[in-house]
C-alpha cells in the first residue's frame, strides 16, 4: 500500500513518536520530584548521591546503544541490510550522547565525594577511552566512501569499539580504584525508595533513548537519500554528456 | 560541602544537553526531509 504524497509528513516525526516523547516527558517529571524531592539523602554520601538518579540510567542507555551498534553491525556484514547499517549508526550517536552524560555527570559527582573532578581510574579511563572509540566510528563514518565501503568499514570499527564496553563494566573488579563497584548487581545494597527510585530513571532514560533513537534512524535514512540522489543526478549528468538527451535521474538503488 | 550545588549543576545539564539534542535531530530532519521526495521518505 502506498501512502498519498499529501500525507507523507516532512519531518521525522509520527503519532507513536509524539506519545513516545510525552510519555518521556511525563516520566522525566517524575524522576525529578522522585530524585530531588521525595528520595532521601544516602546515609555516607548524602544528597551528592541524588546523581545517581542521572548517572546510572544515562550509562546504562549508553550500553543499550552501543550494543544495538553492534547488533546493526553484524546485521548489515551478513544481510548487507541498509536498514541494519542505520540502526548502527543511529545507536552509535545516541549511545555516544549518553556517553557524554554519564562521563559529565560521574566528573560532577567525584568532586563532593572524592574531591576531585577527574582521576585516572581503571573505571574513568576505559570509559574515557570508549568514547574516543565511538567518536572514532562516527569520524570514520565520515570519511569520504562508496556507501557500501563507508558501511563496511564502520561495521568492522563498531566491532572493535564494542570490546571495550565488558572491560568498562569489569574494570571496577579487574582494578583498585576510587570508582564504586557496579550499582546494580547480585551484591549490591541500593534498596527500598533509592532503588525505585534509580528503576524508574532507568526506564525513562531507556525511552528517551528509544525516541532519540527513532528519530536519528530517519535522519539517517534521509541523509542516505540526499547522498543516493546526488550520486543518481551525477550519473545522470555523465550520460548526458556521453550523448544521452535523457538527463531524468534514475531511481535510487538501495541495498535491502 | 553542600552537594546540591553539584546536583543542580548535573541535572540542569543533563536535561539541557538532551534538549538541545533533540532540537538539533527535529530541524535536521525537518530539513532532509524537503529535499526528499515524499515516495523516498518511508524507512519502514
Amino acid at each position: 500500500l502506498i501512502e498519498p504524497e499529501a500525507t507523507v509528513p516532512a519531518h521525522t516525526g509520527s503519532r507513536a513518536t509524539r506519545l513516545l516523547g510525552l510519555v518521556t516527558l511525563a516520566g522525566a517529571a517524575i524522576v525529578l520530584v522522585l530524585a530531588l524531592v521525595v528520595t532521601g539523602p544516602d546515609a555516607v554520601q548524602g544528597d551528592a548521591a541524588r546523581l545517581i538518579y542521572l548517572h546510572v540510567p544515562v550509562a546504562i542507555a549508553m550500553n543499550v546503544g552501543f550494543g544495538l551498534c553492534t547488533l546493526g553491525s553484524l546485521m548489515y556484514l551478513w544481510k548487507k541490510s541498509r536498514w541494519w547499517d542505520t540502526v548502527a549508526v543511529s545507536a552509535a550517536e545516541v549511545g555516544l550522547v549518553y556517553t557524554g552524560l554519564t562521563l559529565i555527570t560521574g566528573m560532577i559527582w567525584g568532586r563532593p565525594t572524592w574531591g576531585v573532578y577527574w582521576t585516572w581510574d581503571a573505571r574513568l579511563t576505559t570509559f574515557s577511552l570508549l568514547f574516543l572509540l565511538y567518536l572514532g566510528y562516527l569520524v570514520v563514518r565520515h570519511l569520504p566512501a562508496d556507501m557500501d565501503v563507508r558501511n563496511r568499514r564502520s561495521a568492522y570499527v563498531a566491532l572493535l569499539a564494542f570490546i571495550d564496553v565488558p572491560i568498562v563494566y569489569l574494570s571496577v573488579s579487574w582494578w583498585r580504584g576510587l570508582h564504586q563497584s557496579a550499582t546494580l548487581s547480585l551484591s549490591s545494597t541500593i534498596s527500598g525508595m533509592m532503588l525505585f527510585t534509580l528503576v524508574v530513571g532507568i526506564v525513562v532514560a531507556l525511552m528517551s533513548f528509544l525516541w532519540f533513537l527513532v528519530h536519528r534512524f530517519r535522519v539517517a535514512w534521509l541523509e542516505d537519500e540526499v547522498e543516493l540522489a546526488g550520486l543518481d543526478l551525477a550519473i545522470a549528468e555523465r550520460r548526458a554528456e556521453a550523448g544521452i538527451v535523457d538527463v531524468t535521474p534514475a531511481p535510487a538503488e538501495a541495498t535491502s | 560541602v553542600n552537594a546540591w550545588g553539584y546536583v543542580t549543576v548535573g541535572y540542569v545539564l543533563v536535561f539541557a544537553a538532551l534538549f538541545a539534542y533533540a532540537v538539533h535531530i527535529l530541524v535536521r530532519g525537518r530539513s532532509l526531509s524537503k529535499q526528499v521526495p515524499p515516495e523516498r521518505r518511508r524507512w519502514m
